[in-house]
């Protein structure tokens, strides 16, 4: 299926702030709310970096299907935990609702233990709202 | 879907060119890259393979201006169009607002050309989407080889091989030249845009 969520004014402002209180806050440097077809619905920096966002979107768009598909032929519905890193940087994936992705760039300062908690708690909040 | 953001009066518009392998679609883009550099912030992106084809897509994010007081983002995509890469492009059509079409008019990718259509058609039902109710346009790519003396189709079979029920506009072009690659683009943005206008106001 292909469905788009729209989204007013209101709802992106509270999303907007949802992600900073839990994640720019805890040293995150960069938050992107996309959906599959590769669209940032919300993109928030903490300054320090400035990211090609649309290019990352698409691509994670494309590598989130493409890990999916992986999942489903070895029989499984999807991997939880979608996770690249990198020496400085790293990436964190993860579904918000059918069709959303929330990514979080982040670096050796913030643990990936700590990381996860914290989208766990943005993502519920999230899905509150939409 | 386009996606629209009301806060930041933002519209995200996905075109994708389609067709069938070494058709060109990548050459488009490229073309657009070079020709429009000064418009284009970012780099242009390619998931290429051995041997310099599409696996994935390109992607090339593209600023047009503004409608109703929208700032308009286009982003256009390739798909890889060898046959077996069918997941792929399933992937990369999903949210699809426009399509361009680029058929390559040797003689011996007539087959290759319909075939490919087919697949775009049974590839957009799987999203619930009708080939005949998106904006599209057709590009009859690579008519520069005639001069090389490679046989080639002529426009009116391409029309009737691909576009007899579809009635879609279309262009001759020359990817490698550049020939009517701005016109191809500029129509599937002038269609996808203004089925959105609506929805603006």
């Amino acid at each position: 299926m292909d469905f788009t969520i729209e989204f007013d004014k209101q709802q992106i402002e509270s999303i907007e702030n949802i992600l900073q209180e839990e994640l720019i806050d805890l040293g995150v440097q960069s938050v992107i709310l996309m959906d599959l077809a590769g669209n940032v619905i919300v993109n928030l920096e903490n300054g320090d970096a400035s990211h090609d966002v649309y290019s990352l979107a698409a691509l994670a768009a494309g590598n989130y299907g493409a890990v999916s598909a992986m999942a489903n032929i070895i029989g499984e519905q999807e991997f939880s935990l979608l996770f690249h890193k990198g020496e400085e940087e790293s990436i964190h994936f993860s579904k918000v609702v059918e069709d959303l992705l929330l990514l979080t760039i982040f670096n050796k300062n913030v643990s990936l233990g700590f990381l996860r908690l914290k989208v766990a708690e943005a993502i519920k909040r999230i899905q509150v709202l939409i | 879907m386009a996606l629209i953001n009301p806060k930041k009066k933002e519209v995200q518009v996905k075109i994708v060119y389609y067709g069938p392998g070494r058709g060109g679609k990548t050459t488009n883009l490229e073309y657009i890259n070079k020709k429009f550099k000064k418009r284009i912030q970012n780099e242009m992106v390619t998931v290429k393979t051995y041997g310099d084809r599409t696996l994935f897509f390109d992607f090339l994010p593209f600023d047009i201006g503004e409608i109703k007081g929208h700032s308009i983002k286009v982003q256009l995509y390739t798909v890889p169009g060898q046959v077996k890469y069918n997941a792929t492009r399933r992937l990369v059509l999903r949210g699809v607002d426009g399509l361009v079409f680029v058929a390559d008019s040797m003689d011996l990718r007539r087959e290759m050309n319909i075939r490919s259509l087919q697949n775009l058609k049974e590839n957009l039902e799987t999203f619930n989407k009708s080939i005949f109710n998106i904006p599209l346009v057709l590009q009859y790519n690579k008519r520069d080889l005639e001069e090389e003396g490679i046989p080639i189709l002529s426009t009116d079979t391409l029309q009737r091989d691909l576009n007899s029920r579809l009635k879609a506009p279309s262009f001759a072009a020359s990817a490698v030249k550049g020939d009517n690659v701005a016109a191809t683009m500029k129509k599937i943005i002038a269609l996808t845009v203004g089925s959105l206008r609506k929805k603006l106001e």
